[in-house]
């Protein structure tokens, strides 16, 4: 048996095509690369820039009349004073949304099962017509279908003004949004759970209950989140159905209730900088209060194990 | 005729009948002529997915307490027809079975057969290991907990996973994710997740096929293990696996049909393991073992 001397190559030698050797309009492609990725950086700043203002419109002006008063008082009656703060406000938003959420999760995920274990079922076109449809309903008309239906009196059901008129306002805007994200979340799980499920003698509630809502539940529950946390920031649909009111309510029925968003509303039209400096500061409650569910939603979807 | 390859049917001379063992001078073992006990029967299965024929009129059994290969070239329709032996294929939209399936003499495909018990005497471990993402002990205790089992269920995982050679690695870590172990640990978890719902039959399909070689060699152990107890039937691309593991072995191919353009998987024969690996009787078996084709 030889044993062979290697070869080495020698760069030098010029034989072979070197690395440092570029190809004909590698210059150009580079130069071309650069100013994309430059236009790209400007693409995402712009985006970006609007919401920065945003936030920051709200916290400088917000932060300054922000307080522990502020949380835990009602607005004084003139717009003319300071001090005092959205209690009645905070208290309202939670207790719709969450109501709303009562509404809209159950249903929203009942649907969302039916649609992916039926994706070709009888109803599944039109389920998915109407979650489509609703989802680019004007949250105004939400309001005005739902005043029609369950303040009015005249041809909807008289239960006038109040909490639960506006948690249905806001359960039909986050319906359609828990509807796709849960569908969606649901199709990631992968068949061959469901497989193993069904092949160890699972019925199929039992492979849905017990294997593909547990391994959605991480992408299920940041879905909802984020549905609730798109609710609690509508004041449209609220003008209609919540109409405001001046004190905390605890009512479901027959009392109209208050919302962050509609005393903002009312205190940015009135000239006086008591109610100015409150409604800065109910947006800036707002904002935590949604940036607050996306974050809880973000760090859950983390946990996901699909 | 060796009764061990023969049953009723072996002498039906339809023409489609796949070709079947013949007799042959009698090996050393073929010297024992205890009668098998059947244990699934198979009876001129045919499998569509929608117009296109997957299998056509397979018969064969399956020997209680033994284990049985079936090995072919890809898309010869080995999962296809593992699938219809626990009914998973009526799961498949458009999947249509037909001729029999006798399970100890019971048809599974009967009108008052109920899938879901079929699946619990027939079990399954799937190419991939494919733990649910709970706890080992949770994945273990899951079919048992289908059927409403609440006490006992401590034992239960226990001893399943002390059946699937797998107690010993996992015996202080039950509360951690099955997701957290090796590839051929998942896979002997899916085995002791199969074993806790106490089926009989235990269908594998290709269940090696995502391991190492350590890995695959200690699931065959345990496989030969299993075998005193339950009746075996593994979908195997690796011949060597088949010789070293099975009882038995189906050969399949595929049946081209150039006027129709299809391709329907067929069986070619099946008989002792020995035999069809050293002395098979169609060409075609041998040309595939041998590797002259497929
Ligand atoms: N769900 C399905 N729908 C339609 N056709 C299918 C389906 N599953 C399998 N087939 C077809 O049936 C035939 C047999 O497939 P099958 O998966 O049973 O083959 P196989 O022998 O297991 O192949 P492999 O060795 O590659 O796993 C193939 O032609 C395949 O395309
Ligand atoms: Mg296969």
């Amino acid at each position: 048996m030889s044993v062979d001397t290697p070869v080495r190559p020698d760069p030098e030698a010029g034989d072979r095509p070197s690395l440092t050797v570029t190809t004909p309009n590698a210059r150009r492609r580079a130069l071309i690369s650069r100013i994309m990725s430059g236009a790209l950086f400007l693409a995402v700043m712009a985006a970006v820039t609007p919401l920065a203002i945003l936030l920051w419109q709200t916290l400088s002006n917000g932060w300054g009349p922000f307080s522990w008063e502020f949380l835990t008082t009602i607005e004084p009656l003139s717009y003319r004073e300071t001090g005092g703060g959205y209690l009645h406000g905070i208290v309202g938003t939670l207790y719709m949304t969450g109501v709303a959420a009562l509404i809209s999760v159950p249903l929203g995920l009942a649907a969302a099962v039916y649609l992916t274990e039926r994706p070709k079922g009888r109803y599944a076109s039109i389920v998915r017509f109407f979650t489509d449809v609703m989802t680019g309903v004007p949250s105004v008309f939400v309001g005005l279908a739902v005043y029609a239906l369950l303040v009015s009196g005249s041809g909807g059901l008289g239960l006038g003004f109040g909490t639960l008129a506006g948690a249905a306002s806001l359960a039909i805007i986050m319906l359609p949004i828990v509807v796709r994200s849960s569908e969606e979340m649901l199709r990631l799980v992968p068949g061959d759970l469901k497989q193993a499920a069904y092949g160890l003698g699972a019925r199929q509630w039992q492979a849905t209950f017990k294997v593909t809502l547990p391994a959605a539940a991480p992408g299920l529950t940041t879905g909802v989140i984020l549905a609730v946390a798109r609710g609690a920031g509508e004041t449209a649909p609220l003008i209609l159905t919540a109409l405001g009111a001046r004190e905390v309510v605890l009512r479901l029925t027959g009392a109209p209730q208050a919302d962050i968003g509609l005393l903002m509303l009312d205190g940015f039209r009135q000239p006086f900088e008591g109610g100015i400096e409150r409604a800065w500061a109910g947006g800036f409650t707002l904002i935590l209060i949604t940036l607050g569910l996306s974050i809880i939603a973000r760090m859950i979807a983390r946990r996901s194990q699909i | 005729m060796d009764p061990r390859t023969s049953t009723a049917r072996d002498l039906d001379p339809a023409p489609m009948a796949p070709i079947r063992a013949e007799h042959r001078p009698a090996s050393a073992e073929d010297a024992d002529t205890s009668p098998v006990d059947v244990h699934v029967t198979l009876d001129e299965v045919s499998v569509h997915y929608g117009p296109f024929t997957a299998v056509r009129d397979v018969s064969f059994d399956v020997h209680r307490n033994s284990i049985t290969a079936l090995i072919g070239p890809s898309g010869c329709g080995k999962s296809t027809l593992l699938r219809t032996l626990n009914r998973m294929n009526d799961l498949v939209p458009g999947a249509t079975t037909s001729g029999s399936v006798t399970y100890n003499g019971e048809d599974i495909y009967a009108e008052e057969v109920d899938p879901v018990e079929v699946r619990r005497r027939i079990g399954m471990v799937f190419q991939k290991p494919n733990p649910f993402p709970k706890s080992i002990y949770d994945n273990v205790a899951f079919g048992p907990r289908l059927n409403g089992t609440k006490r006992g269920l401590d034992e239960l995982v226990e001893h399943s996973l002390q059946r699937a050679a797998l107690w010993d690695e996992v015996k202080d870590k039950l509360s951690q994710s099955g997701l957290s172990l090796s590839g051929g640990q998942q896979q002997r978890l899916c085995i002791a997740r199969a074993i806790a719902v106490n089926p009989d039959v235990i269908l594998m399909d290709e269940p090696c096929s995502a391991l190492d070689p350590i890995a695959t060699l200690r699931i065959e152990e345990l496989m030969k293990d299993m075998a005193s107890e339950y009746t075996i039937v593994i979908v195997t691309h690796n011949m060597q696996q088949a010789a070293r593991v099975s009882d038995r072995t189906a050969f399949f191919t595929v049946d081209m049909d150039n006027e129709r353009q299809d391709r329907t998987g067929v069986l070619v024969e099946i008989d002792q393991t020995d035999t069809i690996f050293t002395n098979a009787t169609d060409p075609r078996t041998e040309g595939y073992i041998t590797g002259r084709f497929g």
